[in-house]
């Protein structure tokens, strides 16, 4: 996770203390990931309705439409299901999640961290009705037959279901409020190799004062550049170093340096944690 | 060589294999619900589980690498939802569904459902009264497109054309699915729409009760009544039912938004949304039925008293089912 990742999810970091006592720290989804989700699965709708009528007429006329009244009780049941249960068949999977949220790395989850039900999958999506299909079936009805100040009206009334998810800290649309769900991050996140792995072959070594120069925040920060291996990045925060900790005049490549010097510093910061002394970050003072 | 002393170094490299083994049989887990895990695969989750989890807390206090960090945050968090979600497969939770949490929250809802149901008869009866009274009220009650012909100027033969047509098998299927997905569609929005403190769900019921009302009377007028009754009522015992349990699901949702009582508001929502998610589960089945029984039950059957006898068996069958079957509580 960036350094930048961290800071911006810290108003919707809960948490999520298991039986075992272990908080596990988890993070909501904010609104942009939960629109980008929405928006892909009405996609996939969509796509899978267009596949489905198409398949259907085929299917009609291959056969003659000797059977299509058949086809067509597959096009209206295939269309009500797909309408009703997309969400709901994806979300009681092990995954909780449609492949919307799959892509973006959300899935939803009792709020009360207990397991997830059925019947509260099944609520969170029937409220789909409120939110999303009488909105919709309202742009779409006729305006001339209603008075401007009803169609005013009810803009008003549908514009609090549908931005409701936005006014309020867990991000819960209405139906998440009534299965008592939420939906939380789940990225799939990779184990990256130990740095310490890096085979080493600058022989630097630091002073006390050099490896005290910095805390816990530039040392992600250092982790993150290595990890990144950008080289113009590499160049400038070696320089920086450097200059800090006064190691102007050593001949090592910027690589080398930064790998030693993250080690040490890595070290360092570790052995003071282990005694209790956590130094946050350059600008802590404590012993 | 005198960094490979560092614990959090030691740490990472006497445990990364279990954290590798567990990652690998979450994503089988998940791809296939755990069918292509052997036994011992799955009872080595909880344990391998249980084991990243302590891990998680030693590396939050001795590591400082993130990336760590960051990746046991999320393998732990993964494996508690595949642990303590629910383990019990489609069939046990389809049985469970019609054996206890089907009937157990209708009879929850019971006070919600005479609500409704009273709405519902007050409509109908309202109507059928207004438009005995002055059938220029009819058109009031009942949109233009939705009366066919069925309205108050029509004469008695082509009334009773339309409640004894007999159309034959061909097109029935196509019928009674549209019929299901439209009514489903009603339903769940009568559902939905309880959220708004209940006053929608009760224009939908009541609009409902007095459409119902009105036709009765038309027909009624011309001495058909009777044969309207069983017309309607092969199908209509359960599609009115279905439709009066959807209003008391939307009601119970928005009397606990409206009155939470002693619990906090978001919890009364949340347990008044379980009991009536149960319930709108039922009734999309319960409006599958209706629809297959309008469809093909109704065309198929044309005398007045074996429509009668089916709408009575099946009145018989849903409240026998909901109301006299007591199945345990703790189960």
């Amino acid at each position: 996770m960036s350094a930048a990742g961290k800071i911006d999810s810290g108003k919707l970091a809960r948490e999520l203390v298991t039986p075992e006592g272990v908080d596990l720290r988890i993070v909501l989804a904010d609104a942009g990931e939960r629109i980008s989700a929405f928006l892909l699965d009405v996609l996939f709708i969509v796509l899978m309705l267009v596949a489905l009528t198409l398949g259907m007429l085929g299917a009609a006329l291959a056969t003659g439409f000797v059977a299509a009244e058949f086809f067509g009780i597959i096009w209206i049941l295939g269309f009500f299901f797909l309408r009703v249960f997309y969400f709901t068949a994806f979300e009681v999977t092990p995954r909780a999640a449609t492949w919307g949220k799959r892509i973006v790395g959300i899935r939803v989850a009792s709020r009360d961290g207990g397991a997830l039900t059925a019947d509260a999958i099944f609520a969170r999506n029937a409220m789909r009705e409120l939110e999303l299909f009488l909105p919709l079936s309202f742009l779409v009805a006729q305006k001339e037959v209603v008075d401007a100040w009803i169609y005013l009206l009810a803009t008003v009334w549908c514009g609090v279901f549908v931005l409701f998810p936005l006014f309020n800290r867990d991000r819960l649309r209405i139906g998440d409020i009534v299965a008592g769900t939420w939906v939380v991050r789940v990225p799939k996140r990779l184990l990256g190799r130990d740095l310490l792995d890096r085979p080493e072959s600058s022989q630097l070594t630091f002073t006390k004062e050099q490896v005290d120069a910095y805390g816990i925040k530039e040392l992600s920060v250092l982790e993150d550049v290595l990890r990144h291996g950008h080289a113009e990045t590499i160049h400038a925060v070696a320089g920086r170093i450097r200059h800090k900790i006064g190691m102007a005049h050593d001949r090592s490549l910027d690589g080398e340096f930064l790998q030693a010097y993250y080690k040490a510093l890595r070290a360092r910061l570790e052995t003071r944690m282990l005694f209790g002394r956590r130094k946050a970050d350059k600008f802590d003072k404590t012993p | 060589m005198e960094q490979l002393t560092l614990k959090s170094h030691r740490f990472r490299a006497e445990r990364e294999a279990d954290w590798r083994r567990l990652e690998d049989l979450l994503d089988r887990f998940e791809k296939s619900r755990g069918s292509s895990l052997s036994d011992d695969e799955v009872v080595a989750i909880p344990v391998l589980y249980r084991s990243a989890l302590s891990s998680l807390s030693t590396a939050r206090a001795v590591s400082l690498d993130q990336n760590l960090i960051a990746y046991l945050e999320s393998l732990c968090t993964r494996a508690y939802y595949c642990v303590y979600g629910t383990r019990s497969t489609v069939a046990e939770r389809i049985v469970r569904f019609l054996v206890r949490d089907w009937p157990l929250s209708v009879q929850e809802l019971w006070r919600e459902t005479i609500v409704s149901g009273a709405l519902g008869l007050l409509a109908t009866f309202t109507a059928y009264f207004l438009v005995r009274a002055n059938s220029a009220w009819f058109y009031d009650f009942i949109p233009g497109g939705l009366a066919e012909g069925r309205d108050p100027g029509a004469s008695t033969a082509a009334l009773r054309e339309t409640l004894f047509k007999s159309y034959g098998a061909d097109g029935l299927g196509a019928f009674s699915s549209f019929l299901f997905t439209h009514n489903a569609q009603i339903s769940l929005l009568a559902f939905a729409l309880g959220f708004a403190a209940c006053l929608p769900t009760a224009f939908l019921i009541f609009d409902n009760g007095l459409m119902l009302g009105a036709f009765f009377a038309v027909y009624a007028a011309h001495g058909l009544g009777f044969d309207l009754g069983g017309w309607l009522f092969i199908h209509g015992v359960t599609e009115l039912f279905a439709v009066t349990l959807a209003g008391a699901a939307g009601f119970r949702i928005g009397w606990a938004l409206a009155f939470p009582g002693a619990q906090s508001r978001i919890d009364a929502i949340k347990d008044a949304g379980r009991v009536a998610a149960n319930v709108m589960v039922g009734v999309v089945i319960m409006l599958m039925f209706a629809g297959l029984l309008e469809g093909f039950g109704r065309q198929l059957i044309t005398n007045t008293f074996a429509r009668y006898g089916v709408a009575i068996a099946t009145g018989i069958v849903w409240f026998g089912y909901f109301y006299v079957y007591r199945p345990g509580r703790q189960a």
